[in-house]
Parts: C-alpha cells; structure tokens; sequence
C-alpha cells in the first residue's frame, strides 16, 4: 500500500464528509438567513404561503421598528400634502403618519451601555484577579477559584428573588448601573478563569527580569504582563460582552422602563394587526448581526471561552 | 530611639524610598488588594443573596405584601415544593428537555466533528457558520422560532410538509400538547450541538497519530481502532461538554419562555418557568425560596457527582 497514510483520508472519505457538513451547515444558518431576509419583506410576503424566497425588498419593517405610527384620516393626509422623506412615502401606503420615533433606540443603546459598562467592570477585576492567582500564594486559591466558579451553577431565577430585594430597598432596579454590577458579577467567573489561562502561560521569566531591573509588582504588571496577556484580554471581553449583550432572564425581571435592554424589548415589538414580523425581524437583524461578527473575528479563541479556559486546544 | 526629621524633602533619595514603599507594596497586599474587590462583588451579588434566600426560604414572606407579618415557618415551604405535584410535573419536563437535548446534542455533535476532522478543503469556513447560532441571543432568536414553527405560514412546517406530504396547517410544533416538548428539543438542539461538536473536535485533534499508526501496525481494523482508540479518547471531552450542556439546560430558561412560554397548559413549565411564575407572578416568595434553594442543592450535587466521574475517567 504505497502512499497510503492513516492521517491523510481518502479523497472519497474527504468528499462525503464535507458532503454532510455542508449539508448541516445550510440547514443549520437557514434560520439566520431567513430573519435577516424576513427583515427586508412587507408584513405580506413574510406571512405569504409557500414561504416567499423571492421578493421586493423593502425597509417597512426598519421603518416600522424605529418609529411609531398612527392611522390618518384621509382629509388629514390631504392637508399635510405630500410626503417628504423616503419613510414618510413607505409609512403613506397604510394611510399612517410618523408620530415619534419608536422605543427601540433606546433599548439599544441600554444595551450597548450596560454591555460595555459590565465587560469593562468584569476583565478589569477579573484581570487583576486572575494575575494574583496566577503569581502570588493567595490562601485557599483553589477553594477561592472554585467558589468564583460555582457562582456560574446559579439558576438565575433562584438568586433574582433576593436581588430584586435588595435593589428595590437600594434604588437599583431598572437601573443602569443595577444592570452593570449585576452582569458584572455574573461574568467575574468567566474572566478570572479565562484570564488566569492566559496569564499562566505568560512565562515568569520576564517579570522576574523586569524585577530584577528596578521595576515595581505594579510597573511588572503594568508594562510586561499587560501587553503580554492583550489577545487574550480582548478574547474575554468579548466573551463578557456578548453575554451581557444576550442576556434575558435577569434583564426581564429587573429591568421594565428606563434600563431595559433589546432582548426582552425585541419579542414585544407589535404592529396594527398582530406581530410585525419584519419590524420583529428588522430588530433581531440588528440586534444579532454585531454578534456573528464578533464570533467569526473570535473563531481561534472560541473553544477556550465557551468551556471558561478547560480546553485550550 | 532616635528623632528624624518628618519631612525628608530636601533628600531626594529619601524621597525615592517613600515613593518606592508606596508601589512597592509586598507581594501579600498586592495579591489582596488584587483579588478583594472581585471577592466582595461575588459576596455582594452573589453569596449575600443566597444567604438571603434560604432566610426566605424558611419564612411565609411574600414581596406583593411588604408590611404584612412575617411568620417563621421552619422547613414548611421544603414540604410544600416537594409535595407539590406541578414541581414534580416540570422536574419531569425538565428531565425529558435535559435528557433529549444531550442525546442528539451529543450524537449530531460528535458525528460533525468526526465528519470535519477528515479535513476536507473549507472546513474551517464550515465550522465558523455551523457555530454561529450558539453565540446569539436565546430570547430573540426563540422568539423568531416561534414565527417559523407557524401552522402553514411557517418555514419548518413548510419544510416538513415537502419532505413528507404532510399539511403544513395540520400541526402546531408549539400548540401541540404532544409536540411541544420536540419543538424545545429542536431549538435548543440546532442552537447548542456546535458547542458539544467545538469539544469533542479539540478531543478528536489532541489523539496522537502515533496511536493510530501503532494500531495500523496491529492490524486492527477501522471498526476497532474507533472503538477502542477514537471513543476512549475523546470520552473526557465529551463528558465535559455534557457537564456544560447539563448545567446550562437545568437552568434553561430564556429560550423556552419565548419560544412556549411553558405551554400549552404546563407541557413545557422547565423547573426555572415554574420558579418564575410562583416568585414573580403568584409572589409565594417565601415558598418559591424554597424552591430556588432545592433546584441549586440538586444542580451542585449533580454536578459535583459527575466531576467525580469525570476525573476518574480522565486519570484512566
């Protein structure tokens, strides 16, 4: 059997197994495809049967999900006279006007604060953390590290009771800054773990040279472990981010107004007649689209994050 | 005992050493100061709150009431939640959603890694777009589900209907008393396989070739060198990523509350739907406490149990 190798398969083998996975991975990204494509249909060809694969696109649904609208009489449109912008002519084909804008910015932005608020909070905590016990003996490290984990085996609901407590009698709910201490927390495990992974494999060598050299612990860590452990700073946060970015059962019980974030906003979007599935779609789209960015940027570091640093491959 | 001067200023070398004393702080209080503030948010967000729920959890406090009495009523609430017969009923629901969803997970998952460690050309491109759904948002994209479990408007009905001949209109994944369960097992298969097929391939890649080429030179055959090499390597793996999975699908939650909302009636009422409604829709704080307290006992006992196992294994 001449140049036949075990790690190598057969051209055969390769052809059908990539056969399937691809096969998996259509099946698999259709639904994405289909909220991004419904995103772009009328509230009619996304209800349409057999489901439209070709359509008109159109903005409707982005229209709708940024603004909120009101039916006019016909003598009302009559004296506002003609439309003026390219939503107003799309909002005119139902006989609506654009009253204000919707709801939905604001959720966003909510998201958006509170995601980077909590992710800044947790890897810089998680990062000092993870250096001391990574470098020094801390007492009970390993007892420590596991306590911070176990935090992570919480149903959310179970400890939401007390902290809807607590916050009530402090003013912290629908807050933001209930949000970022509590998705702080929440994501503290995942950083000091993932960052302790990191830190050990920064060699020693280089901080005891930068010691040696007159430098201080704190310049040490500041100017050679810092810049050393950067990639894998950026990977958590990531990771912290898009948690607090998709996080719902904590943000559906403690936030309801000022501080709530898209995810439990996104499922109450509702049209005249019903669910607005494109505006539901347009929604999620945005919602969504900042994400599989970052999972494809992460894709080397993916394993590590998901597993909090067990398997580092 | 000798007087110095208080204000060295005029000794710059003295000035040094103090700044010196300042950062150079000893290797014990940095490593305190380092670790403190994330043990006191933990203690604060975490523990606090725990400690206050098994205190709740032994009283007949409801929230909707904050000045009624409180009533000290020992281990009632325990008695209660474990004599109730809906708890039981989602602990079963929970046990079917757990068990299904780790089954296919672990079959479809293992299957693909196996599949994409044959090395075909494009297969990291492949894997990226397999693992997308695993990192979105659960609730908005439960919520979308909904809308493709539609009867005839909807794109998996749709789909069914195709391959089989089936009425699209005729059966509602999420409407359905009997297919209710499924529809949870689905969404949550196709959003979490790519994380158990992301372990099981780091397994599949960290078995020396050597090993197989040993057993090449044995004559076992392909069958057997599966079964005898690729199984039992990959088995710490593969346990690791059911622990995950386990955890994570005890405690599910926001993708079954948007995708069934726990219906029709209570079919799919997971133990943490359950646990939301009594604590935040019927205000039993007291009872629900207990119910909280329990759900974690069983989470930690469980999972301290099969680390066990998976340490054994892993020092096989």
């Amino acid at each position: 059997m001449s140049g036949y190798s075990i790690s190598e398969p057969s051209a055969r083998q390769k052809w059908i197994a990539g056969a399937l996975v691809v096969g998996y991975a259509i099946l698999t990204v259709l639904p994405l495809i289909w909220i991004i494509a419904t995103g772009f249909k009328t509230p009619n060809d996304a209800i349409a049967y057999p489901p439209k694969v070709i359509f008109h696109p159109t903005l409707e649904g982005y229209v709708n999900l940024f603004t909120s609208r009101a039916r006019a009489t016909p003598d009302m449109l009559e004296k506002l006279g003609p439309p003026t912008t390219w939503y107003d002519t799309i909002v005119r084909q139902y006989d609506m006007i654009i009253t204000g804008p919707s709801r939905y910015g604001q959720r966003f932005l909510n998201s958006v604060i509170i995601g980077f608020g909590s992710t800044f909070l947790s890897v810089f905590l998680g990062t000092i953390a993870a250096y001391a016990f990574s470098r020094f003996k801390v007492p009970l490290k390993d007892d420590l590290m596991f306590f911070i984990l176990s935090t992570r085996m919480m149903p959310p609901i179970a400890v939401a009771i007390p902290i809807f407590l607590m916050y009530r009698a402090l003013g912290l709910n629908d807050t933001q800054l209930g949000m970022i201490l509590l998705y702080t927390a929440v994501n503290l495990s995942l950083s000091v773990w993932l960052l302790k992974g990191f830190i050990d494999e920064i060699p020693v060598e280089y901080e005891e040279a930068a010691l040696i050299d007159g430098y201080t612990r704190f310049q040490a860590f500041w100017k050679v472990v810092l810049p050393q452990a950067a990639t894998g700073i950026a990977s958590t946060s990531i990771f912290c981010l898009i948690f607090a970015w998709n996080e719902y059962a904590f943000a559906t019980l403690l936030t309801s107004g000022t501080a709530q974030t898209a995810p439990p906003f996104i499922p109450t979007i509702i049209g005249v007649a019903g669910k607005d599935w494109p505006a539901v779609a347009a929604g999620a789209t945005l919602f969504l689209i900042p994400v599989m960015v970052f999972t494809i940027l992460l894709r080397k570091h993916l394993l590590r994050g998901i597993t909090f640093g067990a398997v580092r491959k | 005992m000798t007087f110095e001067p208080r204000h060295p200023v005029a000794d710059p070398s003295q000035k040094q050493t103090f700044r010196h004393r300042l950062s150079g702080l000893s290797d014990r209080t940095i490593a305190w100061i380092f670790v403190a503030p994330s043990i006191a948010l933990l203690l604060a967000i975490n523990i606090f709150p725990l400690i206050w729920t098994i205190r709740l959890s032994l009283t007949n406090f409801r929230t909707n009431r904050p000045y009624a009495p409180v009533k000290w009523v020992g281990l009632q609430n325990y008695r209660d939640v474990l004599s109730d017969v809906g708890v039981w009923h989602s602990m079963l629901a929970t046990a079917h959603f757990l068990f299904w969803t780790l089954f296919f997970q672990v079959l479809i998952g293992f299957t693909l890694a196996y599949l994409i460690n044959k090395k075909f050309r494009g297969n990291d491109l492949w894997t990226t777009i397999i693992v997308l759904p695993m990192m979105l948002s659960p609730a908005v994209v439960g919520n979308f589900w909904t809308f493709l479990y539609q009867p005839q408007i909807g794109l998996f009905n749709y789909f069914i209907a195709f391959f089989t001949g089936i009425d699209p209109s005729s059966f509602s994944m999420i409407g359905d008393v009997s297919l209710a369960p499924w529809a949870i097992v689905i969404v949550d298969t196709w959003m979490w396989t790519p994380f158990v097929m992301l372990i099981c391939l780091a397994g599949l890649r960290a078995i020396p070739e050597s090993i197989y080429e040993a057993a090449e030179c044995d004559r076992a055959s392909r069958w057997r060198q599966f079964w005898t090499i690729t199984i039992p390597m990959v088995l710490p793996f593969l346990m690791l990523a059911v622990l995950f999975r386990g955890i994570e699908n005890f405690k599910m939650f926001d993708l079954v509350v948007q995708l069934t909302g726990g219906g029709p009636g209570d079919t799919t009422q997971l133990t943490s739907i359950n646990l939301k409604r009594e604590a935040f829709e019927k205000w039993h704080t007291g009872y629900a406490s207990a119910y909280a307290v329990i759900l974690f006992v069983t989470v930690f006992g469980l999972a301290s149990i099969y680390v066990k196992a998976l340490n054994k294994v892993k020092d096989r």
